[in-house]
């Protein structure tokens, strides 16, 4: 069911039931010795006003800020899994004495513990990237810094675990302490084009954390979802990162960032050519074949319906008007793909990279409206560039390019774009929607 | 059963093509919340006086009512784009 767009809604319904019955299943069924579940007020009213609040969140958001709440909801379930592991730990130290601590339950705790608390802080940091609140931030040393929280974070949970000290809530609370600040610099330095990689890895880590839950109670449900997402979670990072050509370790330890990295050796820079509205209309009206690189800048216009027009308008003319999507254009996979659906182009007008490539060559005009780094030749010729060996769309075995964009300004990567300068290419400046905008009106008037 | 899960798992993603990546990260997001259930039986065994568990408790259920309630209205909106067109 999820592997086709029109029936995945219906498994997401089906999966939505499954959690329903599971969780009233849970709050009325559950018995451990003989004892069935209390406070029944304060479990309802918490799932009310939950359910009220994750409703209204989830509708009011924008599309394009889906990655973000993402992000969010996925920072909730790790928080949720951590305060299980910090409730049961209080259980357990206050009803038993010391000596008989059950280790294998407080291995359990703390390692819900750790993981639910790394992904919540994690992904509230990631949630402040995307929506910019928070900026890239760097420093020196920081990934030595990271390794040593890290492993100190783990001994205190290992001294705890095997030797029983007598200040156990002492260490319990430090190692609660170390995995949240963890959990932030783990995501800080990370450029807020890799948040999607981020965020898939930290929704594969809650799931882990889910499945501690599950094993704590011995609820298969729990273990089951958990460790589904686990899995899942960690193969749809890797293909991720696969489609960028990056490593994870790539992308977990170096940062692009404007001031930390600066661009590749390639020459750069030159005088890149302006196209009047009029000449842009001219050229795309009679030219037989126009493909649109859609980018972050067309999300960030929210320019999408008038692009729609303008592809409407001109296959009116004759013109045949395709869409190269590149995987990771936009802020997240698939980003671009939601965006036109909304606009309600066709879903058969979108080509994968791989299909656009070898349709550039008999393209007579690329429009490229507020993308950037997918369409850097740097990628492929420049092995000091930071993005380089990420493929790339080939706009220039097109006839022209005409690219839009608000100003000269690099991209999420920081660096320069050689296509700018180059003989076929000549540049549209303004904001997506307002171009669009003008350009279909000039196209309307031949 | 671990073992049989992550097999699940690999299979599941594998037959996703990518234009639904971003969903499908969605959905996984919405199902770990899961998680709730070891809320909800932390809270249900949390004895009546013991004001700190229940908050803790209460914060639990809340937050994980929020992942997912949240994370399934947020997949079914992404999933809503795909509809046919008219």
């Amino acid at each position: 069911m999820l592997s086709n767009p029109a029936s995945a809604r219906n498994g997401n319904l089906v999966a939505a039931v499954g959690m329903f019955v599971a969780i009233l299943g849970t709050i009325f069924l559950y018995e451990e010795n003989g004892q069935k579940l209390g406070n029944y007020t304060w479990i309802f009213a918490a799932l009310f006003i939950g359910s009220v609040a994750g409703t209204l969140m989830a509708k009011r958001v924008q599309m394009t800020a889906m990655p973000e709440m993402v992000s969010l909801f996925n920072g909730m379930g790790g928080a949720c899994a951590a305060l299980i592991s910090v409730i049961e730990f209080r259980h357990l130290v206050h009803s038993s004495d010391a000596a008989s601590l059950d280790q294998t339950s407080l291995l359990i705790i703390m390692l819900g513990l750790i993981i639910g608390s790394v992904s919540f802080a994690g992904s509230v940091i990631a949630w402040g990237k995307l929506n910019g609140s928070i900026k890239d931030f760097a420093f020196k040393g920081q990934h030595i810094i990271n390794i040593i929280l890290l492993l100190l974070t783990l001994f205190i949970a290992a001294h705890i675990v095997i030797n029983l000290p007598i200040e156990l809530e002492l260490y319990f609370y430090a190692a609660v302490v170390l995995a949240l600040v963890y959990g932030i610099f783990f995501v800080l330095p990370i450029g807020g084009a890799d948040m999607p990689v981020v965020i898939s890895l930290l929704n594969s880590f809650t799931g882990v954390a889910a499945a501690c839950g599950g094993f704590l109670y011995d609820n298969k449900v729990m273990l089951t979802g958990g460790i589904l997402v686990g899995a899942a979670g960690t193969l749809l990072t890797i293909l991720m990162c696969k489609a960028m050509n990056r490593s994870l370790q790539n992308v977990l330890i170096g940062s692009f960032g404007g001031g930390a990295t600066t661009g590749g050796s390639a020459q750069t820079g030159g005088t890149y050519k302006e196209v009047t509205l009029s000449d842009a209309a001219v050229v795309m009206s009679y030219a037989n074949k126009v493909m649109i690189v859609p980018g972050y800048g067309l999300a960030v216009a929210q320019a999408q319906h008038v692009c729609h027009e303008l592809e409407k308008t001109l296959e009116a003319k004759g013109v045949e008007v395709k869409y190269a999507i590149h995987p990771v254009a936009g802020r997240m996979p698939g980003h671009m793909n939601v965006l036109l659906a909304e606009a309600d182009v066709s879903y058969e007008k979108l080509l994968e990279m791989e299909q656009a490539n070898e349709e550039f060559k008999n393209t007579d005009v690329v429009l490229i409206l507020g993308a950037n780094d997918v369409v850097n030749p740097a990628a492929k010729s420049d092995p000091s560039s930071p993005i380089y060996g990420m493929p790339i769309l080939e706009v220039e075995e097109a006839k022209h390019v005409i690219v839009n964009k608000r100003s000269m300004k690099p991209g999420y990567a920081g660096i320069e774009n050689q296509l700018f300068f180059q003989p076929k290419t000549s540049m549209l400046f303004g904001d997506a929607k307002k171009a669009l905008q003008d350009l279909l009106a000039e196209v309307r008037n031949l | 059963m671990v073992i049989l899960m992550i097999f699940v798992g690999i299979e599941v993603i594998g037959r996703v093509p990518s234009v639904l990546h971003t969903p499908l990260m969605s959905g996984a997001n919405a199902i770990h919340g899961v998680v709730i259930i070891g809320a909800i039986i932390v809270m249900g065994k949390a004895e009546e006086g013991n004001l700190i568990a229940l908050i803790l408790g209460f914060l639990a259920v809340f937050l994980g009512t929020l992942n997912v309630v949240g994370g399934f209205v947020v997949t079914d909106r992404m999933l809503e784009m795909f509809k046919k067109k008219k």
